[in-house]
């Protein structure tokens, strides 16, 4: 019955204008799709053309001796097993440092952004009156819309004297500072994503225990964080990512040394900083820029990779909620 | 436990929370408030106007301010168009269940957590040495001219670092845009690319130029992937061609901060290069803000 109707009725002839149109039509949507290539491509080219750049490492004779993957990751013999002086008469690559001097940068930024971001989060989400809701929200997303470059410019004027004699460093510049700057740089995230995770939450929830005779702490901490506990994990994931990649802030406030130190009071020295501060004065083709390249690599996988398993969570808390909701 | 009991306890801890998100607010006002305070004691009309002179202790920033407007217009200039015809696509053009269309979110999410500094060695290792390159050997540069930092491949590193933004600002404003006008206009006998071009982008008009804002903002700030693409500490001259240096806001500031041999002499100047830094990318910001709250409100009352 159907497919007799279908056939019934012929083709229009088309008028050689609207032919034109149809046409034109196909050649703006097939720009349209070009142009949606764009975003792929520049992901393709960021990791290929990094990742060519530090290749040498691994294809040039020269290289492979300077800056093998053991003479990066395992101790070398001598008083320091562990350093990073790749412009010296025996080159010195170790990123064991580097590794430390991010994770522990980290560390301290994420202690204090993870409870900060989500209390506050939990605060705006589902404590505050509506008004100071629309105030503080878009208030704390400003935050994010400093430059890196000025916090890190007020760590270095002001919370550095603050912090030193704070926790009595020796050091003006050192870990705690570049963390504690770094948290004001990833609040924000940590905050919108998991203030977006609550308030996806179904109204249903909250009404069903308030009405079971939960207190209101009781519902928010016990009902709709766990609800939404993916997207707070996934917020987490991403500020971390964050962390680990910010540059300007490092750079400037953590003193840059090639410590293998846990010691917060002691300054370190990031990958990311590593970069910003050695690739002005490299020579181009030689294996310390090759090595510089490689870090970028890493840098790009680990954030790569952090933000996968984001996103992943954030598609599942939505899915999770709007599913049993409705 | 009994019910008075429990309350005080989560009246406690609700207490705690308003702390947090109080103390955040706070930390943002302590820096607006110190950077306003000891940059507008040194700010003139002669500071904004003036080349810098006297090893940056006397003269002005002009140089560095222009160097960051002409920056951010050239990144603009690429990032508006490629970013929203790709929201279009995404939004308008796209069949429902479109793996393309899923895989150009994910990379766009993707793009969007990139650390800044690996667009730095990006635009270094594409842009400069491998677009560059080959332009010289195909237009016959005996010396380099376009295999060198400058402003255009700044900008262009820049651009892809501010894609995601417009990408997402563009969406949400063409979701903003009510379906009917849609249907009413392909009814009227349009067809899509004028429904496109005459109903759906006037409509979000301002969800875009919020994306372009925020995209400036966010650009003008950035100064890690310009450190080796294109920024210089002092230039006698004006970046006049695309292939030329440049000054810069974020990276004066920088290089002010970290390398003056005497800090405390140098706080004046710095102070007021970065109020005028956070001027221009904090206000946009805040227009930007102000633009899509207000948009939202709009759009959750229509729906």
């Amino acid at each position: 019955m159907e497919q007799g109707l279908t056939h019934s009725v012929a083709a229009p002839r088309l008028s050689a204008a609207a032919r034109r149109r149809q046409l034109r039509e196909k050649a703006v949507a097939g720009f349209i799709t070009l142009m949606a290539f764009t975003g792929i491509a520049a992901l393709v080219l960021i990791i290929v053309f990094v990742a060519k750049e530090a290749l040498t490492l691994f294809t040039d004779a020269d290289a492979r001796h300077e800056a093998s993957l053991s003479k990066m990751f395992l101790p070398q013999e001598g008083r320091y097993p562990f350093r990073w002086q790749p412009v010296s008469d025996t080159p010195k690559v170790s990123m064991i440092p580097l590794f430390v001097g991010t994770l522990k940068i980290t560390l301290v930024s994420m202690l204090v952004a993870v409870p900060m971001g989500i209390f506050s989060a939990l605060f705006v989400a589902e404590f505050a009156p509506r008004r100071l809701r629309e105030l503080l929200k878009p208030v704390i997303e400003l935050l994010a819309g400093i430059p890196s470059v000025v916090l890190g410019f007020f760590a270095l004027m002001v919370l550095s004297p603050m912090v030193k004699s704070l926790f009595h460093l020796d050091r003006p510049l050192n870990g705690t500072l570049a963390g504690l700057a770094l948290a004001l740089a990833i609040v924000p995230v940590i905050f919108t994503v998991s203030e977006d995770a609550l308030t996806a939450v179904p109204r249903s929830y909250r009404e069903a225990s308030l009405a079971l005779g939960a207190t209101l702490w009781e519902t928010a901490w016990k009902v709709v964080l766990p609800a939404a506990a993916p997207g707070i994990l996934a917020a987490c994931v991403l500020g971390f990512g964050r962390a680990i990649g910010e540059t300007m802030i490092v750079l400037m406030a953590s003193g840059n040394a090639d410590l293998v130190s846990w010691n917060l009071g002691d300054s370190a020295r990031s990958l990311s900083a590593t970069i910003a501060a050695e690739m002005g004065e490299v020579v181009v083709g030689s294996p310390h820029y090759s090595l510089l390249f490689f870090i970028g690599v890493e840098l790009f996988i680990f954030t790569f990779v952090l933000n996968m398993v984001a996103s992943t969570w954030t598609k599942k808390v939505l899915q999770r909620l709007t599913g049993s909701a409705s | 436990m009994k019910y008075t009991t429990r309350r005080a306890v989560g009246l406690g801890l609700t207490g705690l929370t308003a702390l947090a998100a109080f103390f955040i607010v706070g930390m943002l006002a302590l820096i607006l408030l110190d950077v306003a305070r000891n940059g507008a004691r040194h700010l003139s009309w002669a500071f904004l106007t003036q080349p810098p002179s006297d090893g940056m202790m006397a003269g002005g920033i002009f140089p560095a301010i222009f160097g960051t407007a002409a920056l951010t217009l050239l990144m603009t200039l690429a990032v508006m168009p490629v970013g929203v015809l790709t929201a279009v696509y995404l939004h308008e053009y796209a069949p429902p269940e479109s793996r393309f269309a899923r895989w150009v979110r994910v990379a766009v999410v993707n793009l969007a957590g990139v650390p800044s500094i690996v667009f730095g060695l990006f635009g270094l290792g594409f842009f400069i040495l491998f677009v560059g390159g080959n332009l010289d050997r195909l237009l016959g540069y005996e010396e380099m001219h376009w295999a060198q930092p400058s402003i255009l491949w700044a900008s262009l590193t820049l651009a892809v670092l501010t894609l995601p933004v417009v990408i997402v600002s563009t969406e949400e404003a063409l979701r903003a845009v009510p379906l009917e006008q849609r249907t009413a206009s392909l009814a009227l006998g349009a067809t899509q690319s004028q429904t496109l071009a005459r109903v759906v982008l006037p409509g979000a008009l301002p969800g875009i130029l919020t994306g372009a804002v925020l995209a400036i903002s966010r650009g003008a700030g950035e100064v890690a992937p310009i450190l080796f693409t294109g920024a210089a500490y002092f230039l006698p001259d004006l970046p006049t061609q695309l292939n030329s240096q440049f000054m810069h806001l974020g990276y004066h500031t920088y290089v002010m901060a970290t390398q003056s041999p005497n800090v405390t002499e140098a706080s004046g100047p710095l102070y007021a290069t970065v109020l005028v830094l956070l001027a221009l990318t904090f206000a946009l910001n805040l227009v930007a803000v102000i633009i899509r709250t207000r948009t939202r409100r709009k759009a959750a009352s229509a729906h």
